[in-house]
């Protein structure tokens, strides 16, 4: 068992480890000790992050180094699209979709030599002939990095490094000096509110909980990240999986809980995997179990995997899902703080908050409530994706505006081409436009608006999205994954997607559209849990600020984006053609024919609108029209 | 069909070490409350879906009706009641890969392994499925075919990526 001093022991004796891990401005020869950070989240891991690492240790190891380098697989450093991305330490020089053939080259001219290696140092970090620190790139310039904070500069799978890190610091202070009333207080005055998507105060969850008086008590973090498009929770999971753990501790303390459960999809083997090596070494240093820090505190946690189905991720159908039942929604009055798991009371907080909270004890709740607006306090971590140049994971304080999160971080849309909607909170939430880009991003503002935070999902479209079509994805999401208890959203959601497949075919009238909106408002109104009640969000934005697009589909039959299939056609335009044949052989229904060094024809009748015509030409002469 | 003679029930209690397996998982869990997802998971793990004569015998060892379990497994996505090809290909139709078309990539698998979504080919070698979010969103468009992760996907390099597998 492991008391307050050993911890502190572990940390002196890891500190010089991390210590190597900071960018200190020294360059070229006089470093004797380097640190490779190379990425281990899911999207490096993809493209093959592991393969770099064992390329890394070979070469390392042939050139007798090893006493002078140390390599590091870390978890995500927010530039997925980059990746495989590798940092060098102490200059901090960020490489770029580095691939295995570039590791001799870097290794001897960057490791051994003191010179980085020029061919995939990341384009943003140079400054004419100076090599910037990646800090100062327009992506990580306004980053508050809290609940990542240390993703991208530890080991997620030696606990040492989290030790030294002032891991189960926290923890410590709370169970030696702090009553559960206070550390209760300490959470309610941070501001915090939960990142799962309701953004409720998590310091007043747990107060209701501990106000309960029952003999048995549980914490459940909420991992089961069922927004397409969102992979924050997965990030921090694989990156910080301590984190969590020591938060749930914390909140079993206040509380008086001595159970824990996290209920993580089955489809995020990595971030299982890690979180589940982690139980482990906690467990093996006396910081998760019986009689912890020799305080007389119980705290253990179970594992309990997901089954891909996006309703499990409301609280009610999570716990019947751990139950072992169908994971449907239950009513709320009683609320799981005062009836959950297995009737007895139950906090259900999401990774993301459970991620904040050693930082809220160790710094303070005036620290933390410094952060981020008036009514929403902190930072919140986005996945950007879709139409974005920087798509990957971010952390901001709460304020910032939107324009400032897409335009500099995200560095703006791709091709040239115009920006035209950001979803935001994922399947509940809504589409907003250009003239939102100067709104700040927090709870209330986004609500307001027809949006809303949810989990954190920010998915940018530009011109070439169609909002009809965007609608009609929903849908089909909600449609899919309504868990079918409840008649408004199960009946509801199948006829919002009829009208909307409708009017992607080009049959849609005005009544349709009127009946879109009522069906819309009454499927919010009648649905049992929050599912139901916000799967009509998407539609009922995208008609208030896209209704032209929605027009055009219905009066004139065209879809000005370009994407809804009955509405448009492929032709080939005849100037243009060269007649290389090239789209007539690739053409999956014959469908199109001609002579070679001829144009070519597309016969619309047998094409089955694949776009392969469009995709292969290689002098666009084939037009969507 | 031609799976379910395979896996009779006779066939899998006789000839299968992974019904031991499979026992003993049960046997792990089976004191532990709301022991039947994990149970499923094992199976699944350990089968690749979850065929009926295993089910029959989850049943009875933790006193299931089998009604229950059948509700339970076909309530969850990740859970398969009917065997997958060599290759399981799941096609990310989450947001993020949708908007960087997604569906074209499906559109593409579908016409050349000549199958429709959810379906196996003939030979056997692949399933195609359409799934959610795999987390991996920064490399959209995205597939994975057994562990390998694709990203980046343009219809174009289906044909390609295909070939690997065959
Ligand atoms: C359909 C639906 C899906 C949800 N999915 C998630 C999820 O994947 N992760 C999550 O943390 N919260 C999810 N929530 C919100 C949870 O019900 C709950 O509010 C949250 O986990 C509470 O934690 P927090 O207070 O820390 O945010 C979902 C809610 C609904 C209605
Ligand atoms: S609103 Fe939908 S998901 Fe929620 S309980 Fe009703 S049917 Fe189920
Ligand atoms: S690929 Fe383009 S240029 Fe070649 S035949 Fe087809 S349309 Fe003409
Ligand atoms: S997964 Fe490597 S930077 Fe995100
Ligand atoms: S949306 Fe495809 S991986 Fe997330």
């Amino acid at each position: 068992m492991k008391l307050l001093t050993d911890l502190d022991a572990i940390r002196t004796l890891t500190q010089s480890r991390l210590d190597n891990r900071r960018i200190t401005g020294a360059s070229g020869e006089s470093i004797t000790f380097r640190s490779v950070m190379v990425c281990g989240g899911t999207g490096c891991t993809s493209s093959d992050s592991n393969t770099i690492i064992a390329a890394l240790e070979q070469e390392i190891s042939s050139h007798g180094i090893e006493s002078q380098v140390e390599v590091v697989r870390t978890g995500c450093f927010g530039l997925c699209e980059l990746g495989p991305v590798v940092i060098v330490y102490p200059e901090g020089i960020f490489y770029s979709r580095v691939e295995v053939k570039d590791i001799p080259a870097l290794v001897e001219q960057h490791l051994l030599n003191g010179k980085p290696y020029d061919k995939k140092i990341y384009e943003k970090t140079r400054h004419g002939e100076e090599i910037l620190s990646f800090e100062e790139t327009d992506f990580y310039k306004k980053q508050v990095r809290i609940a990542l904070r240390n993703c991208g500069t530890i080991d997620p799978e030696v606990i040492d490094e989290y030790i030294a890190s002032d891991g189960y610091k926290a923890l410590a202070q709370v169970l030696t000096t702090m009553s559960r009333e206070q550390v209760i207080d300490t959470v309610k005055q941070s501001g915090l509110r939960g990142r799962g998507g309701g953004g409720f105060l998590t310091g007043l969850k747990w107060e209701f909980a501990a106000k309960q008086n029952k003999p048995q008590k549980y914490v459940i973090c909420n991992a089961d990240e069922g927004d397409p498009g969102a992979f924050m929770d997965r990030s921090i999971l694989e990156g910080n999986p301590h984190s969590v753990i020591e938060a749930m501790a914390i909140a079993g303390y206040a509380i008086g809980a001595n159970q824990g459960f996290i209920y993580v999809r089955a489809e995020y083997p990595i971030a299982v995997q890690r979180f589940t090596k982690a139980l482990d070494q906690a467990r093996e240093y006396g910081l998760l179990g019986d009689d912890i820090f020799g305080t007389g505190f119980t705290f253990n946690i179970d594992v309990r995997l997901g089954a891909g189905a996006f309703v499990c991720g409301e609280e009610t159908a999570l716990i019947h899902s751990i139950e072992g039942h169908r994971g449907m929604p239950t009513p709320k009055p009683p609320f799981p703080a005062v009836e959950g798991l297995w009737g007895m009371p139950t906090i259900i907080n999401n990774v993301e908050t459970l991620a904040n909270i050693a930082q809220i004890i160790l710094n303070g709740a005036e620290w933390y409530a410094s952060i981020g607006t008036e009514k929403s306090k902190g930072t919140k971590v986005f996945a950007l994706g879709g139409k974005v140049v920087n798509t990957g994971l971010v952390e901001v304080p709460m304020g910032i505006t939107l324009r400032e999160v897409i335009f500099e971080i995200g560095g703006g849309i791709p091709g040239g081409k115009k920006f035209k909607a950001v979803q935001t909170g994922g399947p509940s939430g809504g589409c907003l436009t250009e003239e939102h880009l100067d709104c700040t991003i927090d709870f209330d503002t986004l609500t307001s608006l027809g949006s809303m935070m949810g989990s954190g999902g920010m998915i940018i479209m530009d011109e070439d999205t169609c909002m009809v079509d965007v609608a009609r994805f929903y849908l089909d999401f909600t449609r899919d994954e309504s868990c079918g208890k409840c008649t408004p959203c199960r009946i509801g959601t199948k006829r919002l997607l009829e009208m909307l497949d409708k009017i992607t075919e080009g049959k849609g009238t005005m009544e349709d559209l009127e009946n879109l909106e009522q069906l819309s408002l009454q499927i919010k109104n009648a649905s049992l849990c929050a599912l139901g009640q916000t799967a009509p969000n998407p539609v009922l934005s995208t008609i208030k600020y896209f209704r032209d697009e929605y027009m055009a589909h219905i009066t004139d039959s065209k879809c000005p984006a370009g994407v809804c299939k009955s509405l448009i056609s492929y032709e080939i335009d005849a100037e243009l053609c060269r007649g290389c044949s090239l789209c007539a052989r690739k053409c999956p229904s014959d469908a199109i024919s001609g002579k070679v060094k001829e144009p070519y024809v597309i016969d619309k009748a047998t094409c089955i609108k694949c776009g392969v015509c469009f995709d292969v030409c290689k002098f666009k002469a084939v037009a969507i029209v | 069909m031609e799976h379910q003679q395979t896996c009779s029930s006779a066939d899998i209690a006789e000839a299968d070490e992974r019904l031991e397996k499979v026992k003993h998982a049960i046997e792990q869990f089976k004191l532990m409350k709301g022991a039947l997802i994990p149970v499923l998971h094992e199976v699944q793990d350990i089968y690749g879906f979850l065929p009926e004569p295993v089910l029959q015998v989850v049943s009875e060892e933790l006193n299931l009706p089998l009604s229950e379990i059948y509700g339970v497994a076909s309530f969850y996505h990740f859970f398969s009641l009917t065997p997958k090809g060599e290759n399981v290909i799941h096609v990310c139709m989450g947001t993020a890969c949708y908007i960087k078309g997604a569906q074209a990539v499906l559109d593409r698998l579908s016409t050349e392994l000549k199958v429709p979504v959810q379906g196996t080919t003939e030979d056997n070698k692949f399933t195609l499925e359409a799934t959610r979010c795999l987390g991996a969103c920064g490399l959209a468009p995205v597939m994975t075919i057994g562990e390998k992760v694709h990203g980046r996907l343009v219809p174009n390099a289906v044909p390609k990526i295909l070939i690997e597998y065959k």
